[in-house]
């Protein structure tokens, strides 16, 4: 299994009005199954366009992504997005807006009774049983992206792409996330793919950090090997000294070799 | 108070032992429920009994200018005595043309809902259309945009020799009347679906018609709802002078025929019942809209 998923000399430009920029450019990257892999890097540098090529939600201007060596060109419910601003449907209740998506994948293989065991199998999974009938607007933030995790796990994907998931809640509602996802990927073994400008929560969850350098034109500046063992707890790493390494390299790596620029 | 301050901390002593006492604290009162009742009377009060004051206002003034004879319209005392039957009775039926307005209001209603269902049906699938595509918007919005802009009552001879029948005719101007605000308030609502909604909808591979009916029609319902809103009030509108016009046993003929036998307190109580159809029509359209958006709209 050598190979997952692979991002092949991918080139990304967008033109607007006669003029064309590059986003990204010479992206090589190869993803195991099962990996947690983390692709940081400053505000712009191209990680959302890098995601959204790996979803399917844009196309590569040049280069392929391959998954199970098969190339990706749209948008499917075997790459599942959880997406920074949880996007789900504010009209649909949490276990109908995880229904959506069950019904859709599943309407041909699994019965009603299944379906249904699933979609509330996948809400505990991410301890939201308990709000199954509630509205979007009737919850917090946090669980609002906890439903958007359930939404995407119950697509059982055979990757799951997180956008800046933690981005918009607050800093204790966001470790309480990140242990929950740890677990799931602990519990599922997913291979997940995590955009994030966090460099303690890169460092955390990750086994690898994508560097992206700035752009436009990013590259992958610097791909970082976490060398901790899992299961991780977030005490115990605070001390531990390959913590430290991790995150000084990415910091540095940030701070240091790739500064970003204020556009002057 | 300084005193305590200039001791050293050892030596100043609470002023009782630290002892765990129970506190009972009063029982609260049970919320007066007379009171409650009494605050909601108040509110009720606040919105009828200014209505209420001004319509007695206008009605005196109606009273004294036209009460002496000869005047140009009857004043309310007449209409009472002349139309009394027709606010009392709404529902009587004495042969084919002499029935009640409340058996008028339903046949007129009737037309506005075969008229204004077809325009709602086919408004949201053009607004939609047009939303959705940008060759729709380019290729439509102009013929709409002139379109909607031409009366109701323009429409009616050319829909007369269309369908050279009344009933349908009087049903085809309700329905070109009311399907624009419904176009361009759908386009707009579906022009404004977040990009989010989309990309779910893209990741999960909803088909076309998934896509309209799980995406867009929940997504622009406030949208919808509006132009629902404003495409009721104005069939109403239409309905009373399509029927002027084509005749049968509507409302807008009734007042017509009124005009044409002098019945002027006849026409005044037939334009109560058409004012207060149409704020129930339009507190209708609102009530659904509200009940369907709950969600949406609290984003």
């Amino acid at each position: 299994m050598t190979g997952y998923l692979k991002l092949d000399h991918i080139d990304k430009s967008f033109s607007r009005g006669g003029q064309t920029t590059e986003v990204l450019s010479d992206i090589n990257l190869v993803i195991e199954k099962g990996e947690y892999v983390s692709i940081i890097g400053h505000s712009g540098c191209g990680k959302s366009t890098l995601l959204n090529l790996i979803a399917g939600l844009t196309q590569v201007s040049a280069g392929a992504v391959l998954l199970e060596n098969r190339e990706v060109n749209a948008p499917g419910p075997e790459r599942a997005v959880v997406f920074q601003n949880h996007s789900l449907l504010p009209w649909l209740t949490v276990y109908e807006n995880v229904k959506l998506a069950v019904d859709k994948v599943f309407s041909g293989r699994k019965s009603k009774a299944e379906r249904h065991a699933w979609i509330l199998e996948n809400l505990d999974l991410v301890q939201m049983g308990h709000a199954k009938d509630k509205r979007p607007n009737e919850i917090s933030g946090g669980m609002k992206q906890r439903v958007g995790i359930a939404r995407a796990l119950a697509m059982e994907p055979k990757i799951l792409l997180l956008d800046e998931p933690f981005g918009a809640l607050d800093a204790l509602t966001r470790a309480h996330l990140q242990d929950s996802v740890m677990d799931i990927h602990a519990r599922l073994g997913n291979t997940m793919i995590m955009i994030t400008h966090d460099v303690d929560e890169a460092v955390l969850l990750s086994d690898r950090i994508v560097m992206m350098t700035n752009g436009p034109s990013a590259r992958i500046g610097d791909v970082l090997a976490v060398p901790l063992a899992r299961p991780r707890k977030r005490l115990d790493l605070v001390s531990d000294p390959r913590y430290i390494g991790a995150r000084e390299a990415v910091l540095r790596f940030l701070y240091e070799r790739h500064r970003l620029i204020e556009a002057a | 108070m300084a005193a305590p301050a200039l001791k050293p901390a050892s030596l100043v002593a609470p002023a009782a032992p630290p002892q765990g006492a129970v506190v009972t604290l009063p029982a609260r009162k049970p919320e007066v429920r007379s009171g409650l009742m009494l605050t909601r009377a108040r509110e009720i009060a606040v919105t009828v009994v200014p209505p209420l004051i001004v319509l007695a206002v206008i009605m005196i003034i109606w009273q004294i200018a036209f009460a002496k004879p000869g005047a140009s319209l009857p004043a309310p005392s007449v209409i009472w005595a002349e139309s009394k039957d027709l606010i009392l009775q709404p529902f009587f039926n004495n042969g084919p043309q002499d029935i009640g307005l409340g058996y008028r209001i339903l046949i007129s209603l009737q037309r506005v809902a075969i008229g204004f269902g077809l325009a709602a049906v086919v408004g949201v699938l053009l607004g939609a259309l047009v939303g959705q595509s940008i060759w729709a918007t380019r290729g439509l919005d102009p013929i709409f945009q002139v379109l909607r802009t031409v009366p109701p009552l323009a429409w009616l001879p050319i829909s007369l020799a269309a369908f050279r029948d009344a009933n349908p005719s009087a049903i085809f101007v309700i329905f070109i009347t009311s399907i624009w605000p419904v176009i361009i308030n759908t386009a707009v609502g579906i022009r404004n679906i977040p990009q989010d909604y989309r990309n779910v909808a893209e990741v999960l591979r909803l088909n076309t018609v998934e896509y309209f009916f799980k995406i867009m029609v929940p997504s622009a319902a406030p949208y919808i709802f509006t132009g629902l809103r404003i495409g009721i009030g104005l069939s109403w509108l239409a309905i009373v002078a399509a029927e002027m016009l084509t005749g049968g046993v509507g409302i807008g003929f009734f007042i017509w025929d009124a005009w044409n036998s002098s019945k002027l307190s006849d026409i005044i109580v037939a334009l109560l019942y058409i004012g207060l159809v149409g704020f129930a029509l339009d507190r209708l359209v609102a009530f659904i809209g509200g009940l369907v958006t709950r969600g949406t709209s609290a984003q």
